[in-house]
């Protein structure tokens, strides 16, 4: 007799209502208001193009640069393909080496579980490391409302928490933030600050030194977040420019690492491939400053104590969708964000989610839904792109974001009902399929010709077209269409007086290596 | 050659202009231009828009249209809709479309060609006995930069064009912010974007921005129309097909 099992249950997303993963508006809403900041244009233009040009340098320099992209992307395809092994065997080598692993089905878990190991060192302030993992989940404001203060340690981080504002970019939070607007949040906020502190770089950092530099002689936790975590050793790794990582993951007694569980690699010798894409793709530079590299617990050096918390918050989910799984090889070097030209306009905000721009776009609805609830606003992601490329042009891992963003839009109306979009597409199609339907409406569109003024040009369409004719006019249809033209006897004559014309040689022999 | 010339479902209806050069450049250069008359769509905005069941049809129209053997090539003038012919109609036909569909696809695939790619790679001219007395600005689009990899095709043809003046675009590679239903959904972004094309369209002083897609050239031209910049768009087929005994009369209309 048989049995029916049922089906393997879908793997479930990022739990609505939690963290970060969800704006509270859609993206088109949200955009409009970031665009009419124009100080957050000036800001975002200027790093995003400065940034752009130096990853252009020290990529193009590289001759194997191409072969590098093809390795990472095969690495973490194999890695993605036999996920379960690797995180059983990297679980098994943090434990031999004095560290505790522990798994988070989503973020209320991890939050929970990180909030637990803080308590039990009886320690109520807590140094963290700029983790992408971390504010995903909320983790900042769980421990807040626990009464356990969370110290941002990267420059970037700090100024982003002392506004009391969100992160707008992967790699650098407060990228919408200028120097004098950062001035202005250090007076305000670090207690004791030099009141004459004025808006030269090396002095601001210097006062955010002064500030943090006390915190890590005094704070006996850290939570991190990890860049790679080594199936065959068990060890994690930070990779950073200022060096606050670096005594964050040195100096505390306790140290918590969340990990998203895509962030393992199979052999440390794949640190080759990828300690070469990711500076070079993220911040321009041959190699960053400071990469921690640890390994469960080391006798008198480090932290005595080491947790590893891996994450799912949908990642299971996306790793069962064929196409969708592709988003969780992402390294976060945020070079798609710093190509985007929508990115580039609208800023990080406006996708709502810690991850933005385009693998932002293509992420957050993998991790966290797009359609969890009615007119969510993850499902205007997918749209948030003019399918123009460069973002996959500069993906050190080749992640080919355009198409994912089709699947995730042709995803989107699958499971979306009936909709005017879709009665008009399905009329569209319907016309289109029938070459003689499709004639005769190519006859009625000329008759649009009445709607154009004395110049042939439309200036305004109703909705939901008036967002395009509010700044682009339209030519009224032409008289004739290309195939009427084609059958008539002005086309037939035209075509053969080509034909025996043929190509005249140019006057002064143009030729093109001339 | 004989070579199916597909007009673009845009192009045949509101920009004929380009069709009907890119019918002539052919003629003129020695090739038997073949119309199969129940051509319509290739399907791009739907699958762009999310939705791949509705453009079966298309997908397997364009398929009979231009799968007959006695075809060598198929061209069309417009990076995209080549794109998505050789790009986004096997995943259609993947996923809605039978076996025949799916053979169907792949023989028409691998003779399309966007115009550009048909004169420089399958023809081997450059030089096709254009004259365009004007100065001219040339737009990389998207799909013909990123997803064609036409790479320097058509600025190589318009080099070799009579008394032209060329001259280059700053950042060209940048998107102009159409993206097809993108203008209309995030009309605001694509203004945006839009915005920055022209003023460097601009700094050219080009009297023509020329590209080889009737649907950028149709956002960049109504942009420049409304802020009545000197500067109008005109497809590269347009350029190519002008010559000393039948010039293009520059006018200032916006197609
Ligand atoms: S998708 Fe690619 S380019 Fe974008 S952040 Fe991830 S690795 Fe970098």
């Amino acid at each position: 007799m048989n049995t029916f099992l049922g089906m393997p249950a879908t793997p479930p997303r990022s739990p609505y209502g939690t963290g970060n993963l969800r704006g509270d508006r859609k993206f088109p809403k949200a955009a409009h208001d970031e665009l009419a900041n124009g100080q957050l244009r000036r800001n975002l233009g200027r790093a995003t193009s400065t940034i752009r040009t130096k990853r252009l340098v020290v990529t193009g320099e590289l001759p194997d640069w191409e072969q590098l992209r093809d390795a990472g992307s095969a690495v973490k395809t194999d890695t993605m393909n036999r996920l379960p092994e690797l995180l059983e065997q990297l679980e098994q080598k943090v434990t031999e080496r004095g560290g505790t692993v522990h798994w988070a089905r989503d973020g209320v878990e991890a939050n929970e579980i990180v909030a637990r190991l803080i308590r039990a060192t009886g320690s109520s302030d807590v140094i963290k490391v700029k983790s992408m993992a971390t504010q995903e989940i909320g983790l900042n404001e769980h421990l807040e409302s626990l009464g356990i203060t969370p110290y941002e340690t990267d420059l970037a981080e700090l100024i982003v928490q002392l506004a009391d504002d969100k992160p707008s970019h992967i790699l650098v939070p407060a990228i919408h933030r200028n120097r004098d607007e950062i001035r202005q949040i250090f007076l305000d906020e670090i207690p004791g600050v030099d009141p004459d502190l004025d808006n030269v770089p090396a002095h601001l950092a210097a006062a955010a030194r002064a500030y943090l530099r006390e915190k890590f002689m005094t704070t006996r936790v850290a939570v991190s977040g990890a860049n790679f975590g080594i199936a065959e050793t068990g060890t994690l790794s930070v990779v950073e420019s200022e060096g606050n990582g670096r005594m964050c993951l040195t100096l505390p007694d306790t140290l918590i690492t969340v990990m998203g569980i895509e962030k393992v690699l199979p052999r440390y010798q794949d640190l080759e491939v990828f300690l070469q894409l990711l500076p070079r793709s993220s911040t321009g530079e041959r190699m960053n400053p400071y990469t921690s590299l640890w390994t469960g617990v080391t006798p008198g050096d480090g932290p005595q104590d080491f947790h590893l918390v891996l994450l799912d918050n949908g990642r299971t989910a996306a790793l069962a969708d064929p196409i969708g799984r592709e988003a969780l090889n992402c390294i976060r070097c945020s070079a798609c964000l710093n190509v985007c030209p929508v990115y580039e306009r609208t800023g990080g905000h406006a996708y709502g989610s810690t991850y933005p721009g385009p693998i932002g776009a293509v992420l957050t609805p993998q991790l966290a839904g797009m359609d969890a609830a009615k007119d969510d606003p993850n499902s205007s992601l997918p749209y948030a792109s003019s399918l123009c490329g460069a973002c996959f042009d500069a993906c050190p891992v080749k992640i080919d974001i355009p198409s994912m963003l089709v699947e995730l839009r042709h995803q989107h109306t699958e499971q979306s009902g009936a909709s005017a979009e879709k009665l008009a597409m399905k009329a569209a199609a319907a016309v289109m399929k029938r070459p003689k339907l499709y004639t005769a409406a190519q006859k009625a569109a000329a008759l649009g010709r009445v709607v154009g003024g004395r110049d042939g040009t439309i200036t305004h369409l109703p909705a939901p077209f008036d967002g395009w004719s509010d700044s682009r006019d339209t030519a009224a249809p032409p008289k004739q269409s290309f195939r009427s033209w084609l059958a008539s006897a002005e086309g037939a004559a035209t075509l053969r007086a080509a034909a025996e014309e043929g190509v005249l040689p140019a006057t002064d022999a143009h030729t093109e290596d001339q | 050659m004989r070579i199916g010339l597909f007009a673009t479902c845009l192009g045949d209806t509101l920009f004929p202009e380009a069709v009907k050069s890119t019918a002539v450049l052919l003629a003129r250069l020695g090739h038997d231009v073949v119309f199969p008359p129940g051509q319509t769509c290739c399907g791009q905005m739907h699958v762009n828009t999310g939705y791949q069941r509705e453009p079966v049809p298309l997908v397997r129209n364009f398929a009979e249209q231009f799968g007959d053997s006695s075809i060598d090539a198929v061209v069309m003038p417009s990076g995209s809709c080549a794109g998505s012919v050789r790009h986004q109609h096997e995943i259609v036909a993947e996923r809605y479309g039978d076996a025949s569909l799916r053979a169907g696809v792949a023989t028409v695939k691998a003779k399309t060609y966007e115009l550009s790619e048909l004169l420089v790679d399958v023809l081997g001219v450059t030089g096709v006995g254009a004259y365009f007395p004007h100065r001219v600005t040339y737009h990389p689009t998207c799909h013909s930069l990123r997803m064609l990899r036409v790479g320097d095709k058509p600025l190589r043809l318009l080099r070799a064009v009579e008394a032209i003046d060329l001259v280059e675009l700053p950042q060209a590679d940048a998107c102009c912010g159409f993206g097809g239903t993108f203008a209309v959904k995030n009309a605001g972004t694509s203004t945006a974007m839009l915005q920055d094309k022209m003023r460097n369209i601009g700094t050219t002083r080009a009297a023509v921005c020329t590209a080889g897609d009737s649907s950028c050239l149709m956002h960049i031209g109504g942009g420049l129309s409304r802020i009545r910049s000197g500067t109008r768009t005109l497809h590269l087929a347009q350029i190519l097909g002008s010559t000393r005994t039948t010039p293009h009369a520059l006018t200032e209309a916006v197609r």
